[in-house]
């Protein structure tokens, strides 16, 4: 079930501009820090309560250190925050130099090797 | 009683909006001027049905809801709704709206649903997604009637089976029509034909299966929920790509709608995904 922490990660980040914009500048600082603070709350409004086993594999925390985002979709991290973040954090700068949908269709040709396949599943 | 005087079941394309008003005119692309003439002539076909108050059929995309706590239908019942998450301002550039609610409306058919074996969650304090904002902002965009928001789960597996959502779709009616006075009631839902995010077919010059757009779109233009039904599985949803799951929401629809023709179907085969509008009258066609 870690992948559903990989996915509580996307999903906070993706909301956050914040959180984003610490991602973008330094991943694997800012996942140790969500970890130590944020990863563990219950409740999304920084509430009292924790839940205690919640944890990331090698894999998973390599992953989302390097933004390894092949790798993400691999190993079953939901499309969607996924793509979210990653868009949110380079759409801008890759729109400067290739236009309009440029990362996005960076995104799709990093993933080549998954057409005509079925994809990692999302379900948990 | 109430009575449902339009059903939308269409397509929702958050580019939309980016593209045709906040997208420079020399910059857009060449579909925009068709793509808003398509919208613009679906927007008629509601404003022809003088609605009193929307019933809206959308589903989360992780903006409110989470894997912590997805359910698989939910109803709101607040007074108002806001709308439009800061990702979707980012992503999308779309607008915010503080649409009024309809708690009586929405109460009414949430102890209606319960009554008929839909045990829907409840949200008193809801955001608006995409899901439905795109279809204010292509269907009522003046956002001045008060709404009744339908989640549904189309992205969490396991989801609901197609026959589910058809019969979800065929209750809503019924309940809607079981509502005491004389509202003029349109029932709006979005969804998707094929479509993958945040995979290898995406953003592609048009849909990732056209093939399967093209039958979804007669099928849903026909009323021919018997071929949905026969065809439409969670693997052929898979094969036309990760996101075309959304499918199941227009099922949902044909089943608010009835087996019948639509009284108005166009479609457009656009970068990424094709959009598609149809419009049933069941009190006969106003225009």
């Amino acid at each position: 079930m870690s992948r559903y922490y990989v996915n509580k990660f996307l999903f906070q980040v993706d909301r956050s501009p914040e959180l984003l914009a610490a991602y973008k500048a330094a991943p694997a600082a800012t996942l140790e820090d969500w970890e130590c603070t944020q990863g563990d709350r219950l409740d999304q409004n920084g509430g009292h309560e924790r839940t205690t086993w919640l944890h990331f594999t090698p894999e998973e925390r390599q992953a989302l250190q390097s933004q390894d985002h092949v790798k993400l979709f691999e190993l079953g991290a939901h499309w969607f925050p996924t793509l979210q973040v990653f868009v949110g954090m380079f759409e801008k700068d890759r729109e400067a130099v290739g236009g309009p949908l440029a990362y996005q269709k960076e995104f799709a040709a990093d993933l080549s090797h998954w057409l005509g396949r079925s994809h990692p599943s999302v379900e948990l | 009683m109430a009575n449902v005087c339009a059903v939308l079941a269409t397509t929702h394309h958050p580019f939309y909006y980016r593209e045709t008003e906040l997208t420079p005119p020399e910059s857009r692309r060449p579909s925009s001027v068709v793509w808003k003439q398509k919208v613009e002539s679906y927007r008629e076909t509601l404003t022809a049905a003088r609605p009193d108050v929307l019933v809206m059929v959308g589903a989360d995309h992780f903006h409110q809801l989470f894997y912590d706590n997805y359910p698989t239908f939910l109803i709101g019942k607040a007074p108002k709704y806001d709308t439009t998450f800061y990702n979707e301002e980012r992503h999308f550039g779309m607008p915010r709206f503080v649409l009024e609610g309809d708690e009586s409306l929405s109460g009414h058919l949430h102890r209606g649903l319960i009554e008929r074996d839909f045990d829907f969650a409840v949200s008193h304090e809801l955001k608006i997604d995409h899901s439905i904002t795109c279809a204010i902002v292509t269907s009522r965009p003046e956002a001045d009637l008060p709404v009744v928001p339908i989640y549904t789960n189309i992205f969490a597996p396991p989801l609901a089976r197609p026959a589910r959502f058809h019969a979800l779709g065929r209750a809503i009616r019924e309940i809607v029509e079981e509502y005491p006075g004389d509202q003029r009631v349109a029932i709006i839902g979005t969804g998707h034909l094929s479509l993958e995010v945040g995979g290898p077919r995406q953003f592609q010059e048009t849909a990732p299966d056209l093939d399967f757009d093209r039958r979804a779109v007669q099928w849903l233009a026909d009323g021919d929920i018997e071929s949905i039904l026969r065809e439409v599985t969670p693997e052929t949803l898979r094969a036309a790509g990760n996101a075309t799951d959304g499918f199941l929401d227009l099922i949902l629809m044909l089943g608010v709608a009835g087996p019948n023709k639509a009284d108005y179907a166009d479609h457009l085969e656009l970068f990424q995904t094709t959009e598609a509008f149809f419009t049933w009258y069941p009190q006969g066609d106003p225009r």
